[in-house]
This record gives structure tokens, C-alpha cells and sequence, in this order.
């Protein structure tokens, strides 16, 4: 099978590149140490390779072979009549992914979902920043509550999440209406304001993870650059700033990179608050739009393609992301 | 040069790992076996409140072993909401498939296109019961005049309308579409707390009649070569007509635009609304309501005054799948469960209308409420066009997209027909 062949490979030509052994040095006494060194890099090259094995097998399995199993996916003609023997599978080509990019409202798509996911990362980053910063702020009971209260929506399943948002917003029975004396207020009819709704209801139930992740880095901070700080008379915004923005970093660029992940591939939500996708389609996002294309009508060849667009993409993102903090001249 | 050599060089490659291991397909081929014994597995839906349901299919599975020596029948109920992805599992596994199943009569080509289902087009030519049947019923296990299944039982839909509020406000029962979209708004202009005839922009079965009963079509053309209807003036002045009841005089579009079928059954249960177009399925959830007591049904109205408007014709089949190794028992098995005493058993139990005529006009002599509901079905019905392509229409949503396009004033009835149009061709060209 091609596979394992996939697994395999990268392992062997890795370590064929590992350099030839270098002639043993002559040593005695305190060199030792270093010819042992010299001696383990002789005989097992491959050794490193050996403790990644069965990493890169799990990874190789649950990764990479379904990777792969869906880029070829994706240049055949493949739904339920293939999958079930009714009629054979035929080879398309670029076929799929011509009838993706030809297709207007994929674009119109891609664009909402890269400005929404953009939005809901930019107000989780800056809900959950400025909350992990007030929990070192105060005193025990209310951090405890406030700790509750975020793991508690961090528990909360995205399906009673969204369900629940929704009837909280709802023109008929909601209280938020009642509160705010809106009247009957569909706030899932107009784009933007549904758009809001679902981005309101992302944050609640994302910014957990960013407060924990980065309470837990503030508290790691040792206390005497704080105290150093406020000394010389920095004020909150400029301790954060100048300070503990730039030693939380490797914890913001992961944080980030979860909630670019999370937000772009955002579908629970926005199936469930607008109903599929909105108003004639208005609040599809990538996600939502290949299920409904794809999925539910069992083309599974054009939902793979839709998959390894969503894939690159990501990756894009996330690399140009790296590149740009390297550039910075900051090491990860 | 080099680049693109080396971009030819990848694409080659691309495509001989492409074509070297497509990939895994099932081996789905009819089965050549025919046992006379063993066991029969069988599939049907998991209802709301399903005992009454379990206790007829048990009655029939009894008698059918004890006819048949040396046989078991072994039923599971499945979940409705799930069924899509089990009958997807058992067309991809033959061998832990069911031997006869219950599905949508919707789902019927797509199936068949899915090479699931056994053509019994003999076997139901040469069972008594058959010549009984509905026409639309047997036309909704059709596909290229071939039968893939007995009808199970018809779902259709007729208007609802609240019987105290038309006495109160001295209103007449509508006859006509225009008189339907006039009384509607009456009852919003004197109760604006109620929708007049409440409608939802996501609640393709309660809009098609309106299309239908102007003369509109889905799709012209038989299997093999539909081409979409839905652009036609005809289908036009129906869209026109419904979309038009989407306004603050009758059912406001921010609330109503979102709206699917059973959005509206909740909101007329709840008192909410004048009227509401439900079907003889939604009995029990109206019963439930506050208005239990308090509304009655007729046939939803035509364009001619006294004409009833054509409805879809829904319900539930039983097929044989093709990979089952008891054909001649299965195949017995689905007549049994889909037989006239059956039907009649099941319609005393569930309240499911009856696929025969005869055996529908007898329960309608006992039972008042289906009534309405069965007029409407001989008035005739309509049918989805019988393609494969119809799943991806349905599933892409094609028709509560352009029907919110015009409600919203995205665009107007011409342009959001045109583009439901395209999407729908486009669909039919590729699955056929």
C-alpha cells in the first residue's frame, strides 16, 4: 500500500542525509566525555529516528494518510453512487476544484469567513487578554467565580451554546429584547447583525482557553520585573505592553494560532444560530457551504477539494504568521 | 521553461498516483443468493411516540414467521435524523445492511442511483393489492418506469385555520389564493398580535402549492433529461404570490423569511397565527397546542374559486435492498408490511394515511379529521422530479434560497428564478 510507503519514506531519506561519521578522535581523560558523544553519533544515526518512530507512525496514520486520502479524493468524480459500487469512479483531474473556483458565491464565501474569523480572533485575543490580566488583579473569591464562569462556557457544548444564545436573542421570547426594550428585533435577519450574534457567541465560548492559557503565563512572569516596572512608574497599559506582551509571546502565538484554526473552520455555530447558513445563504462560511455542497448531497469528491483548500489555506496563514514573528527577530 | 517542466513533471505525477489507487469503492452487485430460511433483517423509522407503531409491525412479523417455517424477523428501529448516514453505511457494507427498509419517498432515486435498491417491478405487478394503489404513490417509488418498493404511507399538507378567530372577526373560509393572501391580512390588520396565514421563506413544501396551483412546475422532462421549471412565468406568479405574503400586513419578513415547516406548525399551535398550511402529520403537534379545540382544516384552495391547490405528496416507502440473500422472503415481507391491512392498522395506530385509495376513502368514513387530507390527494398532488439530482437541490437549498432572495429584496422574482434555475440544471446535468 502506498501508504505506509508515505510514512516510510521521509523517515529513510532523513536519514540518509545525516552526515557520514566523522574519524574518531584521539582522546584521553577529560575528552572522554565528547568521544562517547562522537561514538553514539557513529553507530546510530538513526537512533533519533528510532524514539520518533512511534510518533511519526500515530502521525503518519492519523495525519498524513487521511491527507492524502483526501487530496486524491478530490480529483475524482466520487459520491455515494462510487462509494457504494454503483458506478465506478472516474478521474477528473482539476475537474473538482475548477467547479469550485468557477463557482461566484465560493469566493463571496471565502471572503466572509477570512473577515469573520479575523473578527471573532482579533475579540477572543482581546476578551481573553484583558480578563486574564483582571484575574491577577483580584482577590481570591471573585477569580475564583470568574474562573468558574469561563469554564463553565468552555464546557458548554457548541449545539446548547449556540441554541441557548439564540433564544436569549430571540425576537419573540428573549429577555435581551425585553432589556433592552428592542420590541420583536430579529437580530438573525439582517447580515451583519447575525453575524454579530454568532461572533458574540464564538468569543463567549472561546476566550476561556485564551484567559487560562494566559493567566497561567502572567503567573509565570517573575514578580521583581512587575515590581521593577511599576517602579519606575509604567501604568498598566505600558507594563502590558512593554513587559508581559513581549514574555508571553511563544504563549500568544500559539493561542493565536489555536483561535485562527478554531474561528476559521467555525460551523456548529453558524449551522445552528442562522438556521444553516442565514437569509438566502447570507451567513455561509466556508465550513457550512461545503457541507451544504458537498456533504449533505454525498459529493464527496468536491467536499475534498473544498477540505484541501480550507487545508492550504490555513497552512498559509499560519506559515506567513511565523515568517512575519521571525522577522521580528523573535526566536519562538 | 524549467518551471513549468518541472510543474508538467508534478502534474504527471500527480495524476499516475491518482489513477494507480483510486479510491475504495464497494462491491455492491446484486446478490445471486436466494435462501428460504434464516434471518431477515429489517429497518423502519424510529417515530415520535413509536409503541403504537412496534405493536402492528410486531402483529405482521408474527404471522410471517409463523408462515414461513424456519424464518426470523428481526426489526430495528432506526433514528429518523440519523437515517441518511445508516442507509449511506449499510448501500457501503452489504453485509451489515438490512434485508427491507423504510425510507422517504424522496430518497428513492438517489438511492437507486446509489445502486442500493432491488427492482421489483414484476413481484409488484403480480401482488393483488397493487392495482389499488395511489397513482402519485406508486409514481413516488418510480424511477425509469421501473418500481423500487411498495408505498408505505402519503403525508400531505392542507390549511389550518383558527375557528374562533374567523367567528370573531366574521370571516369566511378563503376559496380562492387571492381570498387566502385578503382574509390573511385581515386577521393581522385585526389582531396584529397574530400572523394572518403564517409562512416561512425555509418551508419549500408549503411554497410549492402556490407554484403548483398557478401552474408553475419544478421540472419538465422525465428521468435522464429534467430540465428546471422553476423560471417559468407560470412558477413566477406563484413565487410572486407567496413571497408577497412575507410583509408586515401579514408575516413580517425579519421573522417569518427564516422560518421552515415546522417553525410555522409551532407558531399556529402556540396561537400565534390565523392560519397555517400543515399536514395530517402535524395533527398530533397542533393537538398538543393551545389551540387544541379551537381550529379546523380544509383543502388549501386553488386559484379557481371551489379548486383545491395541488400539494406534494409525501410519505414513506419499503424497498428490498439489492445485496439481501432472501429475495423471494424479503421481497414478501414488504408486501406484508406495506399491505392494505397493514396500512389500515398502522393509520388506526399512527395516524399514517393509507398509500391505496379504497382503503384511504374508508378511514376517511371514520375518522372525520382526514377528511380535508384526503380530498386534497384526490384532488391530485405533485411529486419531486424523480432524479438523483433532487438530494443535491434539496440539500444545497436551492428553493429557500431564492425564495428568501425576493423576500429579503435581495432580488427580484425574475433574477432569483433564473439563478434557482441555473443551480437546478446544473445539478440535474451532473447527477442526471
Amino acid at each position: 500500500m502506498n501508504d505506509r510507503g508515505c510514512v516510510k519514506t521521509p523517515v529513510a531519506a532523513a536519514a540518509s542525509t545525516v552526515p557520514a561519521p566523522r574519524p574518531p578522535r584521539e582522546a584521553a581523560g577529560a575528552r572522554g566525555r565528547r568521544t562517547a558523544r562522537g561514538a553514539a553519533r557513529r553507530t546510530g544515526g538513526w537512533t533519533p529516528w528510532l524514539y520518533l518512530a512511534p510518533a511519526l507512525v500515530v502521525l503518519g496514520g492519523l495525519l498524513v494518510y487521511p491527507i492524502y486520502q483526501l487530496g486524491l479524493i478530490s480529483f475524482f468524480q466520487y459520491t455515494q453512487a462510487q462509494v457504494s459500487g454503483g458506478e465506478p469512479a472516474t478521474f477528473e483531474g482539476f475537474g473538482n476544484y475548477a467547479a469550485l473556483f468557477g463557482d461566484p458565491q465560493f469566493w463571496q464565501v471565502l471572503l466572509a469567513t477570512v473577515l469573520f474569523a479575523a473578527a471573532c480572533v482579533v475579540s477572543t485575543l482581546a476578551v481573553g487578554c484583558a480578563l486574564a490580566v483582571l484575574l491577577t488583579r483580584v482577590r481570591a473569591v471573585p477569580r475564583l467565580a470568574l474562573m468558574l464562569a469561563a469554564l463553565g462556557a468552555w464546557a458548554t457544548p457548541a449545539v446548547t451554546g449556540s441554541t441557548v444564545w439564540l433564544f436569549l436573542f430571540d425576537p419573540d421570547f428573549g429577555p435581551v429584547n425585553r432589556m433592552l426594550g428592542l420590541g420583536d428585533h430579529s437580530w438573525t435577519y439582517g447580515r451583519l447583525s447575525a453575524f454579530f450574534l454568532v461572533l458574540l457567541e464564538v468569543v463567549w465560548c472561546s476566550f476561556p482557553f485564551v484567559m487560562v492559557t494566559v493567566y497561567a503565563g502572567i503567573r509565570a512572569v517573575p514578580g521583581e520585573v512587575l515590581e521593577a516596572a511599576s517602579l519606575d512608574g509604567a501604568s498598566q497599559w505600558r507594563i502590558w505592553r512593554s513587559v508581559l506582551a513581549p514574555m508571553l509571546r511563544p504563549i500568544l502565538v500559539v493561542v493565536t494560532i489555536q483561535s485562527v484554526i478554531w474561528d476559521f473552520k467555525v460551523f456548529t455555530q453558524i449551522y445552528v444560530m442562522t438556521g444553516g447558513g442565514g437569509i438566502a445563504g447570507q451567513n455561509l462560511v466556508l465550513n457550512v457551504y461545503a457541507y451544504q455542497q458537498a456533504f449533505a448531497s454525498s459529493q464527496y469528491g468536491l467536499g475534498s477539494a473544498i477540505g484541501i483548500v480550507t487545508l492550504l489555506i490555513l497552512l498559509a496563514v499560519t506559515l506567513v504568521y511565523l515568517r512575519l514573528l521571525r522577522r521580528q527577530g523573535e526566536e519562538l | 521553461m524549467k518551471l513549468s517542466v518541472r510543474f508538467a513533471g508534478l502534474t504527471a505525477l500527480a495524476a499516475l498516483l491518482a489513477t494507480a489507487c483510486a479510491p475504495q469503492t464497494s462491491s455492491n452487485s446484486s446478490s445471486d443468493k436466494d435462501e428460504k430460511t434464516g434471518t431477515l433483517r429489517v429497518w423502519l423509522f424510529q417515530e415520535v411516540g413509536n409503541a403504537p407503531k412496534q405493536k402492528v409491525v410486531d402483529s405482521v412479523v408474527a404471522g410471517f414467521e409463523k408462515a414461513h417455517k424456519g424464518t426470523k424477523v428481526d426489526v430495528e428501529y432506526i433514528p429518523i435524523d440519523t437515517r441518511a448516514q445508516r442507509v449511506k453505511a449499510a448501500f457501503n457494507d452489504p453485509a451489515s445492511a438490512p434485508d427491507v427498509m423504510e425510507y422517504g419517498n424522496t430518497d428513492t432515486a438517489g438511492y437507486v442511483k446509489d445502486g442500493g435498491l432491488l427492482d421489483v417491478t414484476k413481484e409488484f405487478g403480480d401482488w393483488g393489492e397493487a392495482k389499488d394503489t395511489d397513482p402519485t404513490a406508486k409514481q413516488s417509488v418510480t424511477v425509469d418506469g421501473k418500481l423500487y418498493g411498495a408505498p408505505f404511507y402519503v403525508g400531505v399538507r392542507a390549511l389550518y385555520y383558527r375557528t374562533d378567530v374567523f367567528k370573531e372577526l366574521g370571516l369566511s373560509v378563503p376559496r380562492t389564493m387571492d381570498e387566502l393572501a385578503s382574509t390573511a391580512r385581515a386577521i393581522r390588520a385585526a389582531r396584529p398580535e397574530l400572523y394572518g396565514l403564517v409562512v416561512g421563506g425555509a418551508y419549500t413544501y408549503g411554497a410549492m402549492p402556490f407554484v403548483w396551483a398557478n401552474g408553475g412546475e419544478l421540472a419538465n422532462g422525465k428521468s435522464g433529461s429534467y430540465a428546471s421549471g422553476i423560471d417559468s412565468a407560470e412558477a413566477r406568479k406563484g413565487i410572486k404570490a407567496y413571497t408577497s405574503l412575507f410583509g408586515d400586513d401579514n408575516c413580517p419578513a425579519a421573522k417569518c423569511a427564516g422560518m421552515g415547516g415546522n417553525d410555522t406548525i409551532s407558531a399556529f399551535a402556540a396561537g400565534k397565527a390565523g392560519m397555517a398550511i400543515g399536514g395530517d402529520f402535524s395533527h398530533t403537534a397542533v393537538e398538543a397546542g393551545k389551540v387544541k379545540g379551537k381550529y379546523a382544516v380544509v383543502p388549501l384552495p386553488g386559484v379557481k374559486s371551489g379548486s383545491i391547490a395541488p400539494a406534494f405528496a409525501g410519505g414513506n416507502n419499503i424497498g428490498v435492498l439489492k445485496s439481501t440473500s432472501h429475495r423471494t422472503l424479503a421481497v414478501q415481507l414488504m408486501e406484508q408490511l406495506a399491505s392494505k391491512k397493514t396500512q389500515s392498522e398502522l393509520f388506526d395506530a399512527m395516524g399514517f394515511l393509507p398509500t391505496f385509495t379504497d382503503v384511504r376513502q374508508q378511514v376517511a368514513r371514520q375518522e372525520p379529521f382526514v377528511k380535508p387530507f384526503v380530498r386534497t390527494l384526490s384532488a391530485g398532488t405533485k411529486f419531486v422530479p424523480a432524479s438523483p439530482a433532487w438530494a443535491q437541490i434539496d440539500s444545497s437549498l436551492v428553493l429557500p434560497t431564492m425564495f428568501q432572495e425576493v423576500i429579503s429584496g435581495k432580488k427580484d422574482v425574475t433574477k432569483a428564478s433564473d439563478d434557482a434555475a441555473k443551480k437546478m440544471n446544473d445539478a440535474f446535468g451532473s447527477a442526471g
